[in-house]
């Protein structure tokens, strides 16, 4: 697995559009509640996909900073780096 | 200046939205009680069918005369924290009564059973410490997550695999692991794989809470809840439980056998910084208790009546949860035809609860509704009927429905 941030990145996106509605547009610069129309709890979801797509542990209070996808994959990238 | 609301303008939204289909479902007034199981409710007699009132104690004899001699002698209240003027002898014999009805060595009583959980889970967990809650935990279990310092990871739901997952990916760590999963579940009604969660912990070594609100009383052969009924009681290091639904009153508790538990008192802040139950409820809640421990026929006729109104739903077609149990949640294609078919049972006298996202999991729309040991079949068999006529208004059950599935 890489630890690339442009591969996290597009295999979150490619994640990110499986579970939005067809067509739905998606960019590491959208914000994830506003722009993305996910509840507290669709967001929490998400993020559990993204645990086991990368075997990380997203913490929940970390989850709650979380502005932009691309604030995501900086977490998910930090994480795979052991550096929380 | 943007106004202090201004955060809450889709919740504000969301609620105008319901009042438009009728009543506001956050704010209907009960304006006669007449029984655990009968009402009046916005000027409708309604039957009560979503009041978590399991055994249907509010209006035992016992509990009321203990409670008012309780209210003659004591006062009607305490004015102060069980850390200080707030432990009066029955809070003391509550825990024991308590504690000795689940065989365990040890019972705090607090004063609600959101705190109950607030309390334990925040003050048990500690910064290096990590946290395993199932994700459709209670709001009080979230909050207590946010309240202590520990790492907070959610399983899938009732998914015993996803927990060994998340518990193997901090292998190495220090910090001690604490798993948090409820008996039944208030939404659906389903109930957590308890052995395979005692298995998983077992295995990977961590330490495990239950939180059995809506199963103390309703599972079990002597009706201590989902561990009793899994036979997992050794493995589970605390129960949580409340007061507020099968007995009736209000209050909560955590209990354990794990040495050293008392000295939670003069350490958990949402137990020593809050004033203690009043005489009068600490009174009701044993005699509720004593009459649980002594009268197994209430926990069975509540399962018996869970499961007539499950079935009685299943037959005529509609969605519902997973298992019959005395939660029966009823599924909706949206939340404004569920806000709209809640408005029609108000009217004709049937109250249950309105469930929409994203207080429901996978996003249901839910008319949830509960029962009670003290419902006849009669009323049972009428709400059915009233249930499903609305139904035939909305064309609900539509097509061939089955049961509300479980994620995968
Ligand atoms: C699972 C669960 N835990 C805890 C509570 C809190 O109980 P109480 O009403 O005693 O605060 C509830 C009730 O809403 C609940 O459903």
């Amino acid at each position: 697995m890489t630890n690339k941030v442009e591969d996290i990145e597009r295999e979150i996106l490619d994640l990110l559009a499986k579970q939005l509605p067809e067509g739905t547009q998606v960019s590491a610069e959208m914000r994830i509640a506003r722009d993305l129309g996910l509840d507290s709890v669709g967001i929490m979801d998400f993020v559990m996909d993204i645990e086991d797509r990368f075997d990380i542990s997203i913490p929940l209070d970390l989850i709650a900073e979380l502005e932009t996808v691309a604030d995501l994959c900086t977490a998910a990238r930090d994480l795979l780096k052991g550096a929380r | 200046m943007m106004s202090l609301f201004a955060k809450f303008d889709d919740v504000r939204m969301a609620l105008e939205g319901f009042k438009t289909l009728g009543r506001d479902p956050s704010n209907i007034r009960f304006e006669q009680i007449l029984s655990p199981t009968e009402a009046v409710a916005d000027g409708h007699s309604v039957l009560l069918f979503g009041t978590n009132n399991y055994l249907g104690l509010t209006f035992d004899p016992a509990c009321i005369e203990a409670s008012v001699a309780a209210l003659r002698s004591l006062g009607t209240g305490t004015t102060g924290s069980r850390v200080a003027n707030g432990t009066y002898a029955d809070h003391a014999a509550l825990e024991r009564q308590i504690a000795a009805f689940y065989g365990k060595s040890n019972a705090m009583v607090f004063t609600t059973g959101y705190q109950a959980n607030l309390g334990l889970i925040s003050t048990l967990a500690g910064r290096d410490d990590y946290l395993l809650i199932d994700a459709d935990s209670h709001a009080s279990i979230y909050d207590a997550c946010k309240l202590g310092t520990a790492e907070v990871i959610r399983f899938r739901h009732n998914d015993a695999e996803d927990l060994a997952r998340r518990l193997r990916r901090l292998d190495g760590r220090p910090g001690n692991r604490i798993v948090v999963t409820e008996g039944i579940y208030s939404m659906l009604g389903d109930t957590a794989p308890l052995r395979e969660i005692a298995a998983v912990k077992r295995e990977l070594g961590a330490f495990l809470i239950v939180d059995e609100a809506h199963s103390l009383g309703v599972l079990g052969e002597r009706g201590r809840g989902l561990c009793e009924a899994a036979d997992v009681e050794a493995d589970v290091d605390f129960v949580v439980g409340t007061f507020s639904k099968s007995l009736g009153a209000i209050g909560g508790f955590a209990v354990s056998d794990l040495p050293g538990f008392d000295v939670l008192r003069v350490a958990c802040r949402p137990y020593m910084f809050t004033a203690s139950l009043p005489p009068a409820v600490i009174a009701s809640v044993m005699a509720a208790l004593s009459r649980l421990d002594a009268d197994r026929s209430l926990s069975a006729r509540v399962r018996s009546n869970g499961r007539r109104l499950y079935d009685g739903l299943v037959k005529a077609g509609f969605e519902v949860g997973p298992e019959a149990n005395p939660i029966v949640a009823i599924k909706m294609p949206d939340p404004a035809t569920a806000g709209l078919f809640w408005n029609r049972l108000v009217d004709e006298g049937i109250y249950l609860n309105l469930a929409v996202p994203p207080t429901t999991p996978m996003s249901l729309s839910l008319l949830r509704s509960s029962v009670s040991a003290a419902h006849t079949e009669a009323q049972i068999d009428h709400a059915i009927s009233v249930i499903t006529a609305i139904g035939r208004e909305f064309g609900i059950p539509g097509g061939n429905k089955t049961r509300v599935s479980e994620p995968a």
